[in-house]
């Protein structure tokens, strides 16, 4: 399959790559891993009339000890998400989350920035960014804005990067000795999230101190399990008290019913893989 | 019209230099352009890993790729591979294990293979299964696959192409650990 043509442009600088999506007009599309955007030209559902290929942009591509976060490269790939030493010390939900993204080939290809733009209900990295709090560096003309997790997924495949901007960073507070877990549902090997759960537990003497879940494709945005995240919070270190907790992460949601199931299945999927995930992540 | 770019790239060890449309997928540009048909299409659509290559040594997927992504890296494919008129130890594994019927998911899984070993060159059973989730037999049943990269990473082929025998598929190692405990 062959996409449409296309002027390409392949910058060397976030400055220089701003200018050339200034001067491009609206029929414009960046390129990371194009391991989403490929695919969709070469079926001709996008057929942007230029490309600006961000994957010779140096500045974006790496992980950073920012104090008491990291700060992450857009350009970075799953591969170096999961290999990474200061994530595996600091925020190892975010490589837990990234080894089941896709296989081996696509995550050298595919980046961090690029499955959060693509912001697909179904991506495995919205979730855990989300439950970890991060803030989305956006760079355009007029400077540099931030936007924290919670604003930034807007809705199916819809973020809050605007025309004319690149993300360039992720911001990942560090959550340094808390206990985490990816836990995903599929139905063969390599596919995307019929329902996966990010969770993340800070234990202290012997109950559950701090929660954080994340929700995947329970909704056309990723979600926190608010209810959940509340009910563990001073919870014993107990299976039964998880499995109560987790009976609320269907609240609040509202999954597609699809092939891959129905709304209700997956209510009854988010409540069992957070129970799972929890008690990975609380180390029982 | 699209302007077309000039591109320099080292494939398999030697460098082109070429004028492509952008739109110009890097497996059309080695088939149809360089003649390396050895590195096949399957899907066409990101799935089955049977265009995969090496980007300066690690493994991609080239139908998923543009051409001029590709200008100042070097790529690796199944022909680049062999050394002097001798096949790699993995090609050798794949051809003493019997891990291929119809041959046309091997380019790709060789090429996946060597990037794994090269990751984790020691893989168990389950890792090289893992490591081989982007790449589709419609064949073999994956078995003897798994049983060439673990005949190649316990290095037990031997130059000449043949296979020791303490190098069997995993079923049979797994019935002589058994054996031992029992
Ligand atoms: C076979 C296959 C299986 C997959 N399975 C999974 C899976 O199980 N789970 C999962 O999460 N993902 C999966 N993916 C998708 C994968 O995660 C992609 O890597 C990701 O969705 C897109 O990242 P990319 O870098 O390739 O972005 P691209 O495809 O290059 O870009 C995606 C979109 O984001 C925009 N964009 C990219 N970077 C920026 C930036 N810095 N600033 C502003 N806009 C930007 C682009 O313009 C484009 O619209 C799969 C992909 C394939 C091909
Ligand atoms: S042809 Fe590229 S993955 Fe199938
Ligand atoms: S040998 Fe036929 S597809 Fe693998």
């Amino acid at each position: 399959m062959i996409p449409s043509a296309f002027d390409y442009a392949a910058p060397a600088t976030v400055a220089e790559a701003l200018g050339v999506l200034a001067d491009a007009g609206d029929d414009v599309k960046l390129l990371a891993g194009g391991q989403s955007l490929i695919p969709v030209m070469k079926l001709r559902l996008a057929d942007p009339a230029m490309v600006v290929d961000l994957g010779r942009i140096g500045e974006l591509s790496g992980v950073r000890d920012d104090g008491d976060a990291l700060l992450i490269g857009a350009m970075t790939t799953h591969h170096e998400i999961v290999t990474d030493p200061l994530i595996a010390e600091h925020v190892p939900l975010l490589a837990m989350a990234a080894a089941t993204v896709a296989d081996p080939q696509v995550r050298h290809r595919g980046t961090f920035g690029g499955a959060l733009v693509h912001a697909d209900p179904a991506g495995d990295m919205p979730a855990p960014v989300l439950a970890a709090d991060a803030t989305f560096i956006l760079a355009g003309l007029d400077g540099e804005r931030r936007v924290a997790a919670a604003d930034f997924f807007q809705g199916y495949f819809t973020t809050a990067v605007d025309d004319g901007e690149i993300l360039t960073h992720i911001r990942v507070p560090k959550y340094t000795g808390w206990g985490a877990r990816y836990e995903k549902f599929t139905r063969v090997a390599q596919q995307w999230s019929i329902v996966a759960v990010a969770a993340m537990v800070r234990v202290e003497g012997g109950t559950i101190a701090e929660a954080r879940i994340g929700l995947t494709n329970m909704a056309s945005t990723p979600l926190r399990a608010t209810a959940v995240e509340q009910a563990l919070v001073g919870a014993p270190l107990t299976r039964e008290a998880i499995a109560t907790a987790s009976a609320h992460a269907g609240e609040g949601t509202d999954p597609a019913s699809d092939l891959n199931g129905d709304a209700a299945y997956r209510r009854h999927l988010a409540e069992v893989l957070t129970k799972r995930a929890v008690i990975v992540a609380a180390g029982l | 019209m699209a302007s077309s770019k000039t591109i320099t790239v080292e494939v398999d060890d030697v460098s082109y230099t070429d004028d492509v449309e952008p739109r110009l997928l890097l497996v059309q540009y080695l088939r149809e352009r360089l003649g390396k048909t050895g590195t096949l299409i399957g899907c066409d659509t990101t799935n089955c890993g049977a265009c995969t290559v090496h980007l300066d040594g690690v493994s991609v997927k080239s139908c998923t790729m543009f051409a001029v992504q590709a200008d100042g890296h070097s790529v690796t494919t199944i022909e680049g591979l062999a050394r002097d008129g001798k096949l790699a130890p993995l090609q050798q594994a794949f051809h003493q294990c019997h891990a291929l019927q119809c041959g046309f998911c091997t380019p790709g899984m060789i090429m996946q293979s060597a990037s794994l070993l090269t990751e984790n060159p020691h893989p168990t059973e389950q890792e090289i299964r893992d490591g081989l989730e982007g790449n589709l037999c419609r064949c073999t049943g994956y078995q003897n696959i798994v049983a060439a990269v673990q005949a190649a990473a316990d290095g037990t082929v031997s130059s000449d192409g043949t296979v020791s025998s303490d190098s069997t598929v995993s079923a049979d190692s797994d019935e002589t650990e058994t054996a031992g405990v029992a």
